[in-house]
């Protein structure tokens, strides 16, 4: 993290936080017709459509569904943590390759 | 953006898998050239992958009461160029719709060509346009992250609108309600994703400089990273 950069990472952190916390205050205030907040803006979309056009039937169902909203947010949670765990894993490797790669360049001039 | 299963009318849902399949086919050959003629990039590829992997798992809160999960597309659009990401997002979304109930098979064309085509090259647009506008790397890299995200809900918004037309106002009101819900939601979480990716991209130019230079990404014209007194711009 070493040079001039025009914003510093720790200030976009932040900012990431920042939004999220105006997001939250903000949006809490807002329910929707059952009184729940932060519902999923793509069943909000369904919810729409059922509400918009009552005689229109799904025509094929998913082929395997989450029995219940635990199982379900737990395998999202599932996919987020492989997705989190690769993305780790590929930045270390790179990480040691650049520190082999350095320790090669810098020991004939030590030696 | 993830239309649910059997929520688009057949013909929609065949004209939206008919549009994609191109795109998807010519994406997955792209990606097996691309580990066969530059397999010191596979790793960065795995990067990419697993990014989308992630953002599209969480569902974010947004100032509209409602959430909304990012797509991380437009990093792997920028590293990789578009048709990479129209596979790799491709699997994302097969992934959810088979295991998650989220999404579906009869919307996954619809959805790919959302999430996987319009948005990666929107990005890949935005990232050309503010790099020759002189927007330094970083802007770009953001604006690619954030318009992916984007462009991707409002495509989701015009395939809903065209598919459930208002009885009134018609296809331009239905979409407008759609936008309403997706565009308004997403307009905070896209700034957000923007700035994850400009955090992630800072990472990638520190551990993975000659793979960046190899993709066009980074000028092979600095300094080596082992010297601590001069840094890119």
């Amino acid at each position: 993290m070493r040079g001039r950069r025009r914003m510093p990472s720790v200030l976009l952190l932040v900012g990431i936080v920042a939004i999220f916390a105006l997001a939250m205050v903000l949006g809490s205030t807002r329910a929707d017709d059952s009184g729940e907040t932060f519902v999923g803006s793509d069943s909000a979309a369904t919810a729409q459509i059922e509400q918009d056009n009552p005689g229109y039937k799904p025509w094929f169902t998913p082929v395997f569904s989450p029995s219940s909203g635990e199982v379900e947010s737990g395998l999202f949670a599932l996919q987020a943590a492989a997705g989190a765990g690769v993305l780790g894993y590929v930045i270390g490797v790179m990480r040691g390759r650049r520190r082999a790669e350095a320790a090669a360049v810098v020991r004939p001039d030590a030696a | 953006m993830h239309i649910a299963e059997g929520f688009l009318p057949p013909v929609h849902a065949a004209a939206w898998t008919v549009a994609a399949a191109p795109f998807v086919i010519h994406g997955g050959r792209a990606v097996v050239r691309q580990v066969r003629d530059n397999p010191q990039t596979k790793l960065l590829l795995g990067a990419a992958g697993a990014f989308t992997f992630v953002l599209s798992a969480i569902k974010l809160p947004s100032v509209t009461g409602s959430s909304s999960h990012p797509t991380g597309t437009g990093l792997g659009a920028v590293l990789f160029r578009p048709p990479v990401m129209a596979f790799l997002g491709t699997v994302v979304l097969l992934f959810q719709a088979l295991l998650l109930a989220h999404g579906g098979l009869t919307t996954l064309g619809a959805n790919a060509f959302s999430m996987a085509i319009v948005g990666p090259w929107v990005g890949y647009g935005a990232y050309r346009l503010v790099g020759r506008l002189g927007g330094g790397l970083e802007v770009s890299v953001f604006a690619a992250m954030s318009l992916a995200d984007l462009a991707t809900y409002c495509t989701t918004s015009m395939q809903l609108g065209l598919a459930f037309p208002d009885p009134e106002t018609g296809v331009a009101g239905a979409v407008a309600k759609f936008l309403s819900i997706f565009a308004v939601t997403q307009i905070p979480l896209a700034i957000v994703e923007g700035l994850v990716g400009v955090l992630l991209f800072r990472i990638l130019r520190d551990v993975a400089r000659p793979e960046l230079i190899s993709l066009g990404v980074l000028k092979d014209e600095q300094p080596a990273p082992s010297d601590p007194t001069r840094t890119e711009a």
